[in-house]
């Protein structure tokens, strides 16, 4: 089954993500900001990324670019997980290659279809 | 992280974040133009927004959406992090903790607020509803949209597109609902409706599109650019029934509103009266006397059916007693949430350096109970502040770190909740309370005490060790009133203290007021209630031993000596003993003492009447109730009788 990385500063995010994921059966990997995200998601193995894209450390899109030049990172869909507010965010964010993305609040069949639609692609 | 219930965790999280956001306001009211802290705080509040509307925490979404708001001008320079900005926020601190916590708030609190915020953001527009300034080279985009009948089913939801397209730019939006069927026909999971929208944006076709990325496939849309020549009004005249746009919104956002509400149910709230719900738990209480009426008649009846219907109702009113204490429980963090600020103050007026630890801060207790307990803490921390915790040269020179640490925690354990106080200061200085309460007259000079008497000297009436009284601790207030409050509560305190290390003040406070699981007992011809929380366990007293043990009253319990007394004696019943007495041993914290009784009748969901005024001054009773058999049996004071019990076992010890 497919392999999922969750980057997220809030626990309570990560968790939702978790038990809605690993509920379809997907192995799910945390990680609690973008430089733990990028350090987790250059080691490879990952079918798919979902991340937060304001965190402390370091924030998603710098990881979604830094990640996008690296070799194991550069195929891996990235589905980030922003507000409504951050409207222009959406299109740097898009800009730095990411997949696509989720309004938050969603509900986690949301965040499930989105996953298998991206994974069938 | 993730083997907790999310929301469960998100509220810990909002407390953390909530916490972070606050310190980041202090920090930043020293260092206002602070790069990095004006992030933090912007930070901290798009993360309480976003996990906030991600479990139902709706208002707090929209409440800390204004403050983000405000941040973000911040962030981005357009307004400055002035002082009365910075305060603006931090007045909502309380606020948003409120609405994490699901406490109800006053209404209008929030408005007050958010029109402080408001006024202290510069420039005359509203930074909430900043809407995106119209362009010139702005296009007008006709959008009709359907999703598909399952979309609902699957969890695809029209309202976060809507805003979406709404973030783009102005939107009029009418809902088509041509295709919904007639009621008879009607399936209410099926989503039958369809959308259109005119959009004024500068944005293009792309951006359009991406909106609906994710839900393309299975939706129909069609999006036509309409010219510029053509003024909007002209168009929305145009539609088949010029209902007015803002009316024809309103469908979409129900229905969409109903999909996300469903889904949130149980981020809902009622407000109920306190009053009200005392008046049921009172109810409550009669139900349950009249269920142990019932379970007596039922008991001695040969009707089968009669004692099926008599145990239905035993368990219908014990769940219904629990769901009412479950319904009254408030979460402590509501009493442990303002030492925060209370800390805060302290540091000012001592001088002294403290960190605050909170422990437990989800532990629930009865709403009453929490109100009670509030000032109580609040005089155990300054006390701990003021003489607990030394002067950061004094912590320096004792080889401590400088800042003080007070710790409240609180746990729950069987019927009981356990809070503690900790401090890491200089200890109770036990030759200065010995010195202080034989000046008092409080004790003989030279009288023998355990420590642990010695050191609940402090709890003793009119006792005071500060040597000169600051306006911290010395409200007029003393500890003995802390004591007696919490005992008016049925809870227990005790102080440990190991001088340069500090001291622990313990709470024990049981769950509720109103309804205890009691032990029934039998001394003489009476019966009394032992609360269950205090019981620890029952032994037999047999003749013999009853016999052996008439000087010095103690047993042996693994290997442990517990003194008893004998509840016949106490209350001079001046019956003869039954032949097979029973000791029960009962606990208050650290102290046990053992009760002798004739007979142990069984358990009983004892409903507490409290005793009238005339009786107020009998230390042995805590309270009165009705029996099944419409008999009332007193319920015993444990605090007082372990208490009792261990003075005579002290005087025995001194005398023998």
């Amino acid at each position: 089954m497919s392999a999922i990385l969750t980057v997220d500063d809030s626990a309570s995010i990560r968790a939702a993500i978790k038990i809605a994921l690993s509920s379809e059966g997907y192995g799910v990997t945390e990680a609690a900001n973008g430089a733990e995200g990028l350090e987790k998601a250059s080691a490879g193995g990952f079918d798919l990324i979902v991340t937060d894209l304001n965190m402390p450390v370091m924030d998603g899109l710098t990881m979604i670019r830094e990640l996008r030049a690296r070799p194991a990172g550069a195929g891996v869909p990235i589905i980030f997980l922003t507000t409504e507010s951050d409207a222009d965010v959406k299109a740097q964010a898009k800009a730095a290659g990411a997949t696509g993305w989720l309004t938050k609040p969603f509900e986690p069949d949301q965040l499930v279809r989105v996953v298998k639609k991206v994974l069938a692609k | 992280m993730s083997g907790l219930d999310p929301i469960e965790t998100f509220r810990q999280e909002a407390q953390e974040l909530l916490e972070q956001v606050e310190q980041g306001l202090l920090d930043l009211a020293h260092r206002p133009g602070d790069r990095d802290l004006i992030d933090a705080v912007f930070r901290g509040l798009h993360t309480l927004k976003g996990s906030g509307a991600m479990f139902g925490f709706d208002a707090l979404a929209a409440f800390t959406h204004h403050c983000e708001t405000a941040f973000d001008r911040v962030r981005k320079g357009e307004v400055p992090a002035s002082p009365r900005l910075v305060a603006c926020v931090l007045a909502a601190q309380d606020h948003m903790r409120a609405l994490a916590e699901g406490r109800t708030v006053e209404p209008g609190v929030g408005e007050a607020l958010l029109a402080d915020l408001h006024a202290a953001v510069e420039g005359g527009d509203t930074p909430v509803a900043a809407a995106e300034p119209a362009d010139a080279a702005a296009r007008i985009w006709k959008i009709r949209f359907s999703l598909p009948a399952d979309a609902l089913v699957n969890g695809a939801r029209p309202l976060p597109l809507l805003d979406e397209l709404r973030d783009l730019g102005e939107c009029r939006v009418r809902v088509v609902t041509d295709d919904v069927p007639p009621l008879e026909d009607l399936i209410p999971t099926e989503c039958r409706l369809a959308w259109e929208v005119l959009l004024t944006t500068p944005h293009g076709r792309e951006a359009i599109d991406d909106v609906f990325i994710f839900v393309i496939d299975e939706m129909t849309l069609d999006v036509e650019e309409l010219t510029a020549s053509q003024p909007a009004e002209t168009i929305a005249a145009q539609d088949d029934k010029p209902a007015s746009t803002a009316q024809a919104e309103k469908p979409a956002e129900t229905n969409a509103a109903q999909d996300t509400r469903a889904a949130k149910t149980g981020g809902e709230t009622v407000r109920v009266p306190a009053e009200r719900l005392d008046e049921m738990m009172d109810r409550v209480g009669e139900l349950v006397i009249a269920q142990s009426r019932l379970k007596q008649l039922a008991s001695s009846s040969l009707d089968t059916a009669l004692r099926a219907v008599a145990e239905e109702i035993e368990r219908l009113a014990a769940e219904m007693r629990d769901t009412m204490m479950v319904v009254r429980m408030v979460p402590v963090i509501q009493l442990f949430g303002r030492f925060r600020r209370l800390i805060h103050d302290l540091q000012n007026d001592t001088g002294k350096k403290i960190d605050l630890q909170i422990e437990g801060e989800t532990t629930e207790l009865d709403k009453t109970v929490i109100e009670r307990l509030a000032d109580p803490l609040v005089h155990l921390v300054r006390n701990a502040a003021d003489h607990g915790l030394e002067t950061p040269e004094q912590r320096l020179a004792a080889g401590k770190p400088e800042a003080g640490l007070i710790r409240l925690s609180a746990r729950q354990s069987g019927a009981e909740v356990l809070i503690t106080i900790t401090d890491d200061g200089r200890g109770v200085d036990r030759d200065r309370v010995r010195a202080k309460a034989e000046e008092n007259g409080l004790i003989t000079p030279g009288q023998v005490l355990t420590d642990n008497e010695l050191l609940n000297l402090i709890f003793a009436p009119g006792f005071s060790t500060a040597a000169t009284i600051t306006n911290l601790s010395g409200r007029g207030v003393g500890m003995d009133v802390v004591k007696k409050t919490i005992e008016g509560l049925r809870g227990a305190l005790d102080i440990t203290s190991n001088p340069g290390e500090g001291s622990v003040v313990s709470l024990r406070i049981p769950l509720t007021l109103a309804i205890i699981d009691g032990l029934l007992v039998r001394v003489g011809s009476s019966r009394f209630v032992i609360p269950l929380a205090n019981v620890e366990e029952c032994v037999e007293l047999s003749p013999a031993q009853d016999l052996r043990s008439t000087g010095r009253s103690l047993i042996t319990l693994r290997d442990e000596l517990v003194p008893f007394i004998r509840l016949r004696e106490q209350f001079k019943t001046g019956s003869a003993p039954d032949p097979h007495q029973k000791i029960v041993v009962v606990s208050t914290g650290q102290d046990r003492v053992g009760l002798v009784v004739d007979q142990i009748l069984g358990d009983h969901q004892t409903v507490i009447k409290p005793l009238s005024s005339f009786h107020a001054d009998v230390g042995a009773f805590s309270g009165a109730t009705i029996l099944g058999d419409g008999g009332v049996a007193l319920i015993l004071d444990i605090p007082t009788l372990v208490q009792l019990g261990q003075r005579h076992d002290a005087q025995m010890r001194v005398a023998g």
